[in-house]
C-alpha cells in the first residue's frame, strides 16, 4: 500500500476560483506591499551598520537590568533581546544586544566592545560573549545594494533563459510568480519584524529558485500537452498539466517541508529566521506556481499554431527556411 | 529496451567511488586535520618528534586527505575587514619625488634661479622657483623626469604630471600611477599582513584582497577581533628624526619642512616635539627586532639596522654628537634621547614605557615590517569556538532528522523505487562533500542549511522520474517501456528546473560574501549531485533490479 498524498487522477479546474485565488494574492501582496512601505523591514547590523553582542550566562537574562547597566556608557539606541530556543542547556540563558552604529566610526572600536563587556561582567561575573559582530556603515550600504542588484539579477536571468526555452508568455507567468512570492516574503519579514539580514537574501533567492522550479515542471507539461492536445481549451490544458503534475508538486514540497522543519526546530537559532523564510517561500511558491504563474499564462493567452510538429516546436526560429 | 552499456555503468560508478572516497576523510574528521598538519610541520623542516609521528600515521598515506574548510561561524574565529587608506602612500612618494627633482633643477640655477619645496596638499609637490622666466625651462625639465607607467590600464601614461602656476611648480601623480601605486600599496600590505598573522602561527588564516582597497583577514580560533586588530591594525611605521625644538603648544605652527609630533611618555604628557620632516633611518632598514630589558630592568626593544641603514644612522650619530634625536612611532615620539657618541654597529635599543607584551608586540611588528598605509575597519566579527560547535551539533541533528524523515516517506510513498531514491540520495549527500573537500569550499552554517534543502530537494528529479513512470504504467505498457519512457520524458523537465536553480545559485556566489556564499555553494553543488544521482545513479540501479528480478507488472 503506498503513501498517497493526492489521489490518483484528480481532474480539479484549478481556475474556477480564479477570480478569488488571485484577488487573494493582490490583497496579500498590497498588505504586504504596505507594511513593508509603513512599518518596514527590521534590519539586522548587516545592513543597518552597527553592533550586536551575543551573551550567554548560567544566570537568567534580566533585560531591564541589562539595559540599566549600559545606560551610564551612552551607546544612543540600544535594544536587548532574551533569545529562546529548544536547543539550549537548561542552564544556559541568551540574549542579544544590538547597539547602533556610533557616530563618525565605522566598525566599533575596541573600545566600545570593552565598555560593553566591562558593564556587563559588573553585573554578571559569570557573562560570557560567544560572538561579537560589527558592521560600519559604509559596507551596509553597499550591502543592501548589492542584495537588491542580486536579486533583481537573479529575476532578470530567470526571464531571460525561460523566454529562451519557452515563449515569452511563459516567462512573464513565472516572473509574476517569482515578484509575488518574493514581495509576499517581504512582507512577512516587516508584518512580523523578523531580523532581516544577509542569509535573508540568500534565502529569498533561494525562494526564487524554488519558485521557479516548481513553475518549469509545470509550464514543461503545459508545452508537451498544448502539442498532444491541439484542439484542446487552452484552459482546459493547464488544468490537465496542472493535476498530472499535481503529485509531484505536494510531493517535493511535502520533502523539502520536512528537511525544513527540521532545521527550524533543531537548527539553532542563529539561522531560524533565514530557514523561516525558506519554509514559508516554499509554500507560497508552491501556491503560485499554481494559482498565479498559469492563470498569468492563461490570461495572456499562448500561441496555438504548431503547424510544423517535427520541428522542437515553439521556438521563434521554427518558421526559418533555412 | 532498457540497456545501459558496460562502459556507461562502469564509468557511474566510478564517478560516484570516487566522489565517496573523497569525502572520506571528512567522517574522521581530527585525526586527518592532526595527519595534515603534521604532513605540512615535517615539509616545512620541523623535527620529527614522536607526536609528530603519530600524528602523520593517524591517516594513511595513500588516501585523499582534503578536508572540507570549516568557515568561521562554524569553528570560531576573527573576521575583519579593512579598507587601506592609499592615499596615504602619496606623501612618500611625493618626497622621493622632490629629491629627483632638486638634482635635476640644481644644475639650472643659472637660469631658474633657487628653488623652494611649498607646503602642498596632500599628493601634489609644489616647487617655488625664485627666477619666473625660467618657469618653462624647469618644466620641461620636470616633464623630463616623468617615466611611463607599466601597467595594463594605463598604456602610454607617464607617473607625473606638471603644470606652472606663477612662479610655482606643480607635480602631481598621474590617475594611471595612482592605479599602480595603490596597487602595490594593497599588495605590500597583503604581504606585511600574512607575515604578522603567520608570526603568531595560527592555522589556515584567509588574507584577501576585496574590490580596490580592501583587505578581509579571517583567522580561525584566534580569541576576538580586538586581539587581531591589535596585531595587524598597527601600522608600526619606525622612524628616527633629528629634533629641532620641544614645544608644549599642540598649535605651534612647526615652519616649513618640519612637523609637530606628540610624545607618548606619560613622564612627558603635553610635551611635543618639532622634528625634521624627513627621517634619518627608517624602519625599513632593519634587519631585526627582539624584545629585552634595558639596564634599569624595564622592557625595551633591540632592533639592528642592515648594511645600508648602518651606515646612515653611523655617519648621522658622527656628525650630531650632543643633539637629540627623536625615536618615532607611528606619529608619536616614543623617546627622544640626546646622542652620546656615534654608533656604528648599526644596532640599537628602545626604551620607552612598555609593558612586557607590548615589548613582544613591537618586536613582532617592526620583524616583519611596517604596513605601507594606514588601515580603517569597516567590518569586524567575532565568533567563539563553542557557539561554533553549538552550530554544528545542531546543524548535524537537523541533517539526520531531515534525512530520515525524506527516507521513510520516500519509501512509504515509492516502495522499492522509493528505496532506490534513498540509496541515490545518500550517495548524493555523500557526494556533495566529496565535491566539496575537492575544490577546497568553504562550510558555513547557511551551508549547512543549503545541505539540509539539497536533501529535500533532491529527490525531486527521483519524484519526476518516478511520477512520470506512473503516468505510463496506465497507459498499459510494458514496465520495461514505461521505464525508459519515464526517464525520457522527465528529462526536459529536470533539466529545465535544474538550470533555473542552478542560475540563482551561480548568481548567489558571485553576489555574496561569506556565509551566503558558502550557501550558495553547497546548493550548486547539490544540483549537479543530484541531477546526476537521478539521471543516471538511480537509472542504474533499476536497470540492474529489471535485469535481475525481470517482473511482469511494477508498482511505483
Amino acid at each position: 500500500m503506498r503513501l498517497k498524498l493526492v489521489p490518483q487522477n484528480t481532474n480539479w479546474d484549478f481556475f474556477k476560483r480564479n477570480k478569488l485565488t488571485l484577488g487573494l494574492s493582490v490583497v496579500l501582496i498590497l498588505v504586504g506591499f504596505a507594511s513593508f512601505m509603513l512599518q518596514g523591514l527590521n534590519y539586522g547590523i548587516d545592513f543597518r551598520g552597527g553592533t550586536t553582542i551575543r551573551t550567554e550566562s548560567v544566570n537568567p537574562v534580566d533585560v531591564a537590568a541589562y539595559r540599566e547597566a549600559l545606560e551610564p556608557a551612552g551607546l544612543g539606541d540600544v535594544s536587548i533581546t532574551e533569545v529562546f530556543d529548544p536547543t539550549f542547556a537548561d542552564d544556559q540563558n541568551v540574549a542579544m544586544i544590538r547597539i547602533e552604529a556610533q557616530e563618525g566610526e565605522e566598525a566599533a572600536s575596541v573600545d566600545l566592545v570593552k565598555t560593553v563587556e566591562t558593564a556587563m561582567r559588573a553585573l554578571d561575573p559569570d557573562i560570557k560573549f560567544p560572538s561579537v559582530e560589527s558592521v560600519g556603515p559604509k559596507v551596509s550600504g553597499e550591502l543592501i545594494q548589492t542584495a537588491a542588484i542580486a536579486v533583481a539579477l537573479a529575476i532578470f536571468a530567470v526571464l531571460f533563459y525561460i523566454w529562451l526555452r519557452f515563449e515569452w508568455q511563459f516567462a512573464l507567468g513565472a516572473v509574476a510568480a517569482l515578484v509575488h512570492d518574493v514581495i509576499l516574503t517581504l512582507g512577512v519579514f516587516s508584518e512580523l519584524q523578523i531580523k532581516f539580514d544577509l542569509a535573508i537574501i540568500a534565502a529569498l533567492l533561494t525562494i526564487v529558485g524554488y519558485s521557479l522550479n516548481d513553475t518549469v515542471v509545470v509550464f514543461d507539461r503545459v508545452r508537451e500537452n498544448l502539442r498532444k492536445y491541439k484542439k484542446k481549451d487552452l484552459k482546459d490544458v493547464l488544468n490537465v498539466s496542472i493535476n498530472e503534475t499535481l503529485s509531484r508538486t505536494v510531493m517535493t514540497s511535502v520533502t523539502t517541508l520536512l528537511a525544513l522543519f527540521s532545521l527550524y526546530i533543531l537548527g539553532g537559532d542563529v539561522i531560524r529566521g533565514f530557514v523561516f523564510a525558506m519554509i514559508w517561500g516554499v509554500i507560497v511558491g508552491t501556491y503560485s506556481s499554481v494559482f498565479v504563474a498559469s492563470a498569468i499564462l492563461l490570461w495572456l493567452g499562448v500561441k496555438r499554431d504548431w503547424s510544423k510538429p517535427d520541428a522542437n516546436a515553439g521556438n521563434q526560429f521554427g518558421n526559418v527556411e533555412a | 529496451m532498457l540497456q545501459i552499456s558496460v562502459f556507461n555503468r562502469v564509468l557511474i560508478w566510478l564517478t560516484v567511488a570516487v566522489g565517496l572516497m573523497l569525502a572520506m576523510p571528512n567522517g574522521f574528521y581530527t585525526s586527518v586535520e592532526k595527519h595534515n598538519d603534521a604532513a605540512k610541520l615535517i615539509e616545512a623542516g620541523a623535527q620529527a618528534t614522536p607526536e609528530l609521528e603519530a600524528d602523520l600515521a593517524g591517516w594513511p598515506e595513500f588516501l585523499p586527505s582534503s578536508l572540507v574548510n570549516l568557515g568561521l561561524d562554524l569553528r570560531g574565529g576573527a573576521h575583519l575587514l579593512a579598507e587601506v587608506q592609499v592615499e596615504d602612500v602619496y606623501d612618500d612618494r611625493m618626497d622621493g619625488y622632490w629629491l629627483e627633482i632638486r638634482d635635476a633643477l640644481r644644475g639650472q640655477r643659472d637660469t631658474i634661479g633657487t628653488i623652494r619645496r611649498q607646503n602642498a596638499p596632500r599628493g601634489e609637490l609644489r616647487i617655488k622657483v625664485s627666477n619666473p622666466a625660467g618657469i618653462e625651462q624647469a618644466l620641461q625639465t620636470v616633464r623630463g623626469l616623468a617615466t611611463p607607467v607599466v601597467s595594463l590600464t594605463g598604456v602610454g601614461a607617464t607617473d607625473i604630471q606638471a603644470r606652472a602656476q606663477g612662479d610655482l611648480i606643480i607635480v602631481e601623480m598621474s590617475d594611471a600611477e595612482k592605479i599602480a601605486t595603490n596597487d602595490r600599496t594593497i599588495q605590500q600590505s597583503l604581504e606585511i599582513i600574512r607575515r604578522r598573522v603567520d608570526e603568531v602561527g595560527t592555522r589556515e588564516p584567509t588574507i584577501q584582497r576585496q574590490g580596490e582597497r580592501r583587505i578581509l583577514i579571517q583567522v580561525p580560533g584566534i580569541g576576538s577581533a580586538a586581539e587581531l586588530k591589535a596585531l595587524i591594525g598597527t601600522t608600526a611605521k619606525l622612524t628616527f628624526h633629528p629634533v629641532v625644538s620641544q614645544t608644549s603648544n599642540p598649535d605651534e605652527a612647526p615652519g616649513p619642512r618640519n612637523i609637530l609630533v606628540p610624545s607618548i611618555d606619560p613622564q612627558e604628557r603635553g610635551v611635543f616635539y618639532i622634528l625634521e620632516q624627513s627621517p634619518v633611518v627608517t624602519g625599513e632598514e632593519l634587519s631585526d627586532s627582539q624584545p629585552a630589558f634595558d639596564q634599569n630592568g624595564s622592557p625595551a626593544v633591540t632592533f639592528r639596522f642592515n648594511a645600508g641603514g648602518a651606515r646612515k644612522f653611523g655617519i648621522y650619530t658622527a656628525e650630531n654628537v650632543g643633539s637629540p634625536f627623536a625615536i618615532v612611532l607611528d606619529n608619536e615620539v616614543i623617546s627622544a634621547p640626546v646622542i652620546r657618541e656615534a654608533i656604528s654597529g648599526g644596532s640599537g635599543q628602545i626604551s620607552g614605557n612598555f609593558t612586557v607584551e607590548e615589548s613582544t608586540n613591537l618586536a613582532v611588528l617592526l620583524r616583519a615590517g611596517a604596513l605601507p598605509a594606514e588601515m580603517t575597519f569597516l567590518e569586524e566579527r567575532t565568533i567563539g569556538p563553542e557557539l561554533g560547535q553549538d552550530s554544528i551539533d545542531a546543524g548535524k541533528v537537523a541533517c539526520i532528522v531531515a534525512f530520515a524523515m525524506v527516507l521513510v516517506f520516500m519509501f512509504l510513498s515509492y516502495g522499492t523505487f522509493g528505496i532506490f531514491a534513498n540509496i541515490a540520495l545518500i550517495l548524493n549527500v555523500g557526494m556533495i562533500f566529496g565535491l566539496l573537500s575537492l575544490i577546497g569550499a568553504t562550510l558555513t552554517l547557511p551551508g549547512i542549511a543549503g545541505i539540509v534543502l539539497t536533501i529535500g530537494m533532491a529527490v525531486d528529479a527521483n519524484v519526476l522520474i518516478f511520477e512520470r513512470i506512473r503516468e505510463e504504467l496506465k497507459s498499459a505498457k510494458g514496465p520495461a517501456r514505461a521505464i525508459e519512457l519515464g526517464y525520457e520524458k522527465a528529462l526536459s523537465a529536470i533539466l529545465d528546473a535544474n538550470i533555473t536553480t542552478f542560475i540563482t545559485a551561480v548568481i548567489l556566489f558571485a553576489m555574496g560574501s561569506g556565509p551566503v556564499r558558502g550557501f550558495a555553494i553547497t546548493l550548486g553543488l547539490g544540483i549537479l549531485t543530484s541531477v546526476f544521482t537521478a539521471i543516471f545513479v538511480t537509472r542504474v540501479i533499476i536497470v540492474m533490479w529489471y535485469d535481475r528480478k525481470r517482473p511482469k507488472t511494477i508498482e511505483v
